[in-house]
């Protein structure tokens, strides 16, 4: 594992594009990348051009079918202006679904980059820091023994309402679950860094920058934190999948955002009760989650290998 | 390894009396109040009165301490007097649920079976699956059958119960009308009837859940058989002319059982967490639904009770996972 040969290629050229040219031909990466642009393009522009609001009772067309329900049964209630169908109330599937998304990927970003964020710290700082190592692990086993789901849920029912109270019922909700989520799964990354630093402080580069007098601040941010990188990208991609689920099984218990204001989680929850006449309102949301978890599983699955250089090139 | 033993035994003493203090700073600093639910009609002074009924009129310093002797000291002692019928607690105050005034642990007795059935056949069965695809990927690997597994894994990872669940409700109760979408606790187990019955509506509980365990297993397995199908050992034993089932099935699986079976012990405990989601689907009304009442009611004793039972199970689980490895795995040496 340790004789790695340096191999000087003829043309330079950026190690990204290696890494690139390596995630093409890993296809279920590529197909993740593909779904997973399609559906933050479609959460984020899609309200803009399909323009119905996704709180908006329309009694009378409440009830839709989903378009593709006249295939099967031509008397069902269906329109081409509701493709996805609408609700009890009227709402429009497609639209919430875009909103929802919306919220949902925002959670899932937000909390993933909060994660990494404390994970890379504390792993960089006990990795080269000795003094702090003993210390900083033992609290991650600590938080690592918590059950962290029962917390979860205790923290958003029990500060729900003083957060709400102070930024408002969506922006409160949202930095709850955001920081709940982000200071609950930090501790895979914060290990996985650690160790990862270790090794390399006794690599002969790391020697070499000490003996020129490199502080331990840049040698951080210079020579450690870049070789790092691959670890830390491919736990981003699971920390973001483990957040869209975990927010989604949040508001699927009834403690996630409150129930005028759409997520994925949200929508699925509040259809389980109608699923036996209307089975579509269960699947839409659904099937966002899963593809979206899906297809950054897959994504994390491509860059591992592409950034695993002893992989790369074969 | 005694050594060792006894030593994580001892450390892992401050670890959960942590634990305990953190859930209960948690509840204690929260701002949620075990009165609101209460009619407004109640008068403040009366209010006040069964606050301190509930013991919330003492500080957090002499309750925490309090509710460590109930758990530690009290419950056991009623625990052993229900066995062999002596008198230890001589009616100690025992740990009392806001919502029901009965004592916790009662009440988790009383779900546990359900939660257990539930769970642990899932596991069961999700490691019986697992195992055998494992094994069967790495020694194939990139094979139809290798990529097949790599998918439906992937697909346990990114499904969450919460769909699958619901998914397998909708095609198998609500089209097909095969199995049941409620699991009927008070179902009594009598006759070959009634076990098909308790058969039928375990399946799809019992599946959304080894779904995940299924998942996680067999690429634990996976990797570990490819870590060491390519050791120089393996190459040893079939120049020695072994048969390829015993250098398999005999000299690499036994090998790559190592951290597969800590990966095992480990997920013990984040499966009776995935249960408070899927019990909450098919209706189960064990443990997990129990925690989600008791959150709802503001029940405190309730809520602390089980979530420090959950982190109990977890630094069990830890520990049996690192003495595991080190019987297991002679290579390791802790002391």
């Amino acid at each position: 594992m340790t004789d790695q040969t340096v191999d000087i290629a003829a043309p330079q050229r950026n190690q990204w594009w290696d890494v690139w040219d390596q995630f093409k031909t890993h296809k279920g990466a590529v197909f993740g990348l593909m779904f997973l642009i399609f559906i933050t393009l479609f959460c984020l522009l899609g309200p803009w051009l399909w323009g119905i609001d996704p709180g908006k009772l329309d009694i009378r067309n409440k009830n839709v079918r989903p378009i593709y329900m006249a295939i099967f049964d031509s008397g069902a209630k269906v329109s081409w202006a509701r493709p996805m169908g609408t609700d009890n109330l009227g709402r429009d599937i497609m639209a919430n679904i875009m909103q929802g998304g919306r919220i949902s990927l925002a959670v899932g970003w937000t909390a993933m980059v909060l994660a990494l964020l404390i994970g890379t710290t504390v792993g960089v700082l006990a990795g080269y820091f000795k003094r702090l190592d003993g210390l900083l692990m033992r609290f991650t086993d600590l938080v690592l023994a918590l059950p962290l789901l029962p917390l979860l849920l205790v923290m958003m029912l029990l500060f729900r309402d003083p957060l709400r109270a102070a930024f408002g019922p969506e922006q409160g909700i949202f930095i709850l679950i955001v920081t709940g989520i982000g200071i609950t799964s930090w501790m895979q990354t914060a290990r996985i860094v650690r160790g990862d630093v270790m090794a390399l402080k006794e690599r002969e580069f790391v020697l070499a920058a000490r003996s020129i007098g490199t502080p331990a601040r840049r040698m951080i941010t210079r020579h450690l934190l870049p070789n790092v990188l691959s670890p830390i990208m491919v736990s981003a991609t699971l920390g973001l999948a483990t957040a869209i689920i975990t927010e989604s099984a949040l508001s699927f218990l009834g403690l996630g955002f409150p129930s005028d204001f759409p997520t994925w989680g949200k929508i699925l929850f509040d259809s389980v009760d109608r699923m036996t006449s209307f089975p579509e309102r269960v699947i839409w949301p659904g099937l966002a989650i899963s593809l979206t978890v899906l297809s950054v599983n897959y994504i994390g699955d491509g860059l591992r290998d592409a950034l695993d250089p002893r992989i790369r090139g074969l | 390894m005694l050594t060792f033993t006894i030593r994580r035994l001892l450390l892992s003493i401050p670890t959960l009396l942590f634990i305990a203090f953190v859930i209960f700073m948690l509840l204690e600093l929260a701002p949620g109040d075990p009165m609101a639910q209460m009619p407004l009609t109640i008068p403040p002074e009366v209010k006040e009165k069964m606050r301190l009924a509930l013991g919330l009129g003492e500080p957090w310093w002499v309750r925490f301490p309090l509710w460590l002797k109930q758990f530690f000291i009290v419950e056991p002692q009623y625990w052993i007097d229900g066995i062999f019928g002596t008198n230890f607690a001589d009616g100690a105050q025992r740990i009392i649920s806001f919502q029901s005034r009965s004592p916790v642990f009662e009440t988790i007795a009383q779900r546990m079976p359900q939660t257990l059935w539930v769970v642990g056949m899932s596991y069961v069965v999700g490691v019986l699956i697992a195992l055998p695809i494992g094994i069967i990927s790495a020694y194939k690997q990139y094979s139809v059958f290798d990529q097949t597994g790599t998918f439906v894994s992937m697909i346990g990872f990114s499904v969450p119960p919460f769909f699958s669940g619901v998914l397998l409700i909708v095609i198998f109760s609500v089209q097909l009308k095969w199995l049941p979408s409620i699991y009927d606790t008070t179902h009594q187990v009598t006759s070959w009837d009634t076990f098909l019955f308790q058969l039928k509506q375990m399946i799809m509980p019992v599946m959304v859940l080894a779904l995940q365990t299924t998942a996680q297993v067999s690429r634990y397995m996976r990797a570990s058989m490819l870590d060491n199908l390519g050791q120089d050992y393996v190459r040893t034993a079939r120049a020695k002319g072994m048969t390829e089932s015993v250098v398999v099935m005999k000299h690499v699986l036994r090998n790559s059982m190592i951290p597969v079976v800590t990966v095992i012990a480990l997920g013990i405990p984040a499966i009776f967490g995935g249960a408070i989601i899927t019990e909450q689907i098919f209706k189960v009304n064990g443990l997990g639904q129990l925690l989600i009442i008791a959150l709802q009611g503001n029940d405190i004793p309730m809520v602390m009770t089980i979530t420090f039972l959950l982190a109990v199970l977890i630094v069990m689980m830890n520990l049996i996972a690192d003495i595991l490895y080190g019987i297991l795995d002679p290579r390791i040496r802790y002391d």
